[in-house]
């Protein structure tokens, strides 16, 4: 199937600035279900409230755009009910982790098979520009005029210590790295985290002087590195990028198969 | 002797309840007094290959929920006063998308903590304005566990038929009560089930395009038609819209489903009512001290009865009025400071004859505390 064919090209062009990272990241979100081959009929994408959640809008799926910093727990509800579907969760950085941030750290606990998408830009875009949790301390923004205070979530960290099986870091200049990563933690067996640092040139680059969507691009080669590079090694300040987690554990649909399965012949027997 | 007999609490009336209708999934988180709905039906629902999950909060086990009913599931959740705060912005968001389920809230004191393990009827207007906007809701209440049985079967079969969350307002004496329950034959309750498209696969459906009867008939997410929900205004696909005439006629259509429909919805007991001079209007717990005080006086001669509401939302307002056209006075007999007091005096013709019989100390309202009310409208002194 083409590309074009899991768009739904009626509602182009996107609502997104120009120079937003979030159209790479469907760009690249599209070719790794391409790859797979995956059915459309059993992808369901299930988004809260933002710029990145209008991503549920632009696929040919099952969509379900729901509450800000919900979309986890609407997830849930999906997967469980249905294990055989695909079920994927784009959220922006402050509806994962600043009012989603309880639904992200059980859905890890669970270790129940979804995939998250962490579009991180850093920033709340679509209110016009306040800081999340994300933004990290001496940041500018609508809401922090004389600089943020507030330190940030490392998304990395939080989900392996919550428990996410599948873990990874990319950035929206390194597309076929995300294409990569998608479709190796759509794969995956289990709670997968795919944090993808996406620029804002609109409020995050305006108010941090980090230039336009280039600039901020080029910021992104130049401040990270792939995990276990030499570039890493001799400049430990960059921030890596690469597949952090990737094991096994029990996953919740199948175990709660095998409660279902227990109780159906105790009641019988 | 009926086979299906059992001695139970009201809490596991709803479960059977609910399972007799259908339930399949169940998403929840433990509070007071309502946990033994979640304690039950996380053994009960395994063993018909139903699922349970128990969520890290009030507000993801709402909408965990929704998205289990979008996947074709009979859907429930319960909780009591915090935790029915927590889900209210959930449950707007499945009045606007259409989305069947049903929320048992068995009532406790409030506001906030309040007073867990004590009864209450506080939360009748939360039931009805709980999440913001404009919006229309059902919401039904039983007395005895025989009813609330009957009323969890019609709360699902009502989320169905209106695509519409439905509330269950229990309260805590009746959860928590013991009683006799009989449980009916399969076949014996009408069961709705989901309404769904016979728009086959490539032709275009429009999941919110409703018939002729104001039903929208649905697709299941994982099905062949991919659409897309949201709690946006949206087009008869389900895209977003902010087109004036299009949020005008989805506003209006999300309430007229089901204020047109009151009297399909109405449900209600009548109790010595007939030549009844004095009427006490009641539900759930309370009613059962109004229809025993009514039942006592009734045999010393006085003309009193009881009509016991079963359905709160939409407020039955044309059958208050023309059952209390000709009560000399009418007492409302509650647990609250008067919440449906205000729509009895909203919808009779004499509201100065309306009075409010209640109690709000977490005890629950007696015989004698409504005749006492009584005595003083009667003129028969204190």
């Amino acid at each position: 199937m083409a590309v074009q064919d899991y768009l739904r090209q009626r509602f182009f062009p996107h609502m997104w600035c120009p120079g937003c990272g979030h159209g790479t990241i469907l760009n690249a979100l599209i070719h790794s279900i391409e790859e797979l081959k995956l059915n459309k009929n059993e992808i369901v994408m299930v988004s809260g409230i933002g710029c990145s959640a209008r991503i549920s809008g632009y696929v040919d799926f099952h969509s379900l755009h729901t509450l800000h910093g919900r979309a986890l727990a609407f997830a849930t509800g999906v997967k469980l009910s249905r294990p055989h579907l695909n079920v994927l969760v784009p959220m922006g950085d402050g509806d994962a982790l600043a009012i989603g941030g309880n639904h992200f750290i059980h859905a890890a606990r669970r270790n129940i098979d979804i995939t998250a998408i962490v579009m991180n830009n850093r920033i709340y875009g679509m209110t016009g520009g306040q800081f999340s949790p994300l933004s990290g301390p001496g940041v500018k923004a609508t809401t922090a005029p004389y600089k943020t205070i507030d330190s940030s979530f490392d998304v990395v960290e939080l989900a392996k210590a919550a428990g996410a099986t599948f873990v990874a870091r990319t950035t929206a200049f390194h597309v076929k790295e995300c294409t990569e990563m998608l479709t190796k933690a759509i794969l995956h067996k289990g709670f997968s985290v795919v944090e993808i640092m996406s620029q804002c040139p609109t409020h995050f680059g305006r108010k941090n002087k980090e230039g336009d969507a280039v600039n901020m691009l080029g910021l992104y080669k130049d401040n990270t590195a792939k995990l276990g590079s030499k570039a890493l090694e001799e400049k430990p300040h960059l921030i890596p990028r690469g597949i952090f987690v990737e094991k096994e554990r029990p996953e919740y649909c199948e175990e709660y198969d095998k409660i279902i399965a227990y109780a159906m012949k105790e009641k019988i027997s | 002797m009926p086979k299906n007999i059992r001695f139970v609490q009201g809490n596991e009336a709803c479960v059977e309840g609910a399972l007799y209708a259908g339930l399949d999934f169940y998403a929840g988180y433990p509070i007071t007094p309502s946990t033994e709905i979640a304690e039950q039906l996380s053994q009960r629902l395994p063993e018909i290959g139903g699922k349970f999950i128990q969520m890290e909060d009030e507000i993801a086990s709402m909408c965990a929920i929704i998205g289990a009913s979008l996947t074709g599931k009979k859907v429930m959740t319960a909780t009591s006063g915090p935790g029915f705060s927590l889900k209210q912005e959930a449950i707007g968001y499945a009045c606007m998308t259409e989305i069947p389920c049903v929320i048992a809230n068995v009532q406790r004191g409030g506001p906030s903590t309040g007073n867990p393990t004590h009864v209450s009827q506080g939360d009748i207007n939360q039931a009805r304005w709980g999440t913001h906007g404009d919006h229309a809701i059902i919401a039904l209440t039983a007395s005895n566990h025989q009813d609330v049985f009957k009323m969890t079967v019609d709360a699902f079969n009502m989320a169905e038929t209106y695509r519409t969350p439905v509330i269950l307002l229990f309260d805590e004496a009746v959860g928590h009560m013991r009683e006799k329950l009989i449980i009916p034959e399969k076949g014996e309750l009408e069961i709705v089930d989901r309404l769904r498209t016979a728009v086959a696969k490539d032709v275009d459906y429009h999941p919110y395009l409703p018939r002729e009867d104001g039903r929208l008939p649905m697709s299941d997410f994982g099905a062949e038609h991919r659409y897309n929900v949201t709690g946006l205004f949206h087009d008869m696909w389900g895209f977003p819209s902010n087109n004036p005439k299009i949020v005008n006629e989805l506003l209006r259509h999300l309430v007229d489903k089901i204020e047109n429909n009151v009297q399909a919805i109405t449900r209600y007991k009548e109790h010595c009512l007939e030549d009844a001079e004095y009427i006490l209007v009641s539900y759930g717990s309370s009613a059962r001290s109004a229809i025993h005080l009514a039942q006592n006086r009734r045999n010393k001669g006085e003309k009193i009865g009881v009509l016991e509401l079963q359905s709160l939302w939409p407020f039955p307002t044309e059958l208050v009025k023309e059952k209390c056209s000709d009560a000399k006075a009418v007492l409302v007999v509650e647990m609250n400071m008067g919440q449906v007091l205000t729509q009895v005096k909203a919808a009779v013709k004499s509201p100065d004859r309306v009075f409010l019989a209640n109690r709000i100390d977490g005890q629950l309202i007696t015989p004698s505390n409504i005749k006492q009310l009584l005595r003083v409208i009667q003129g028969r002194g204190v």
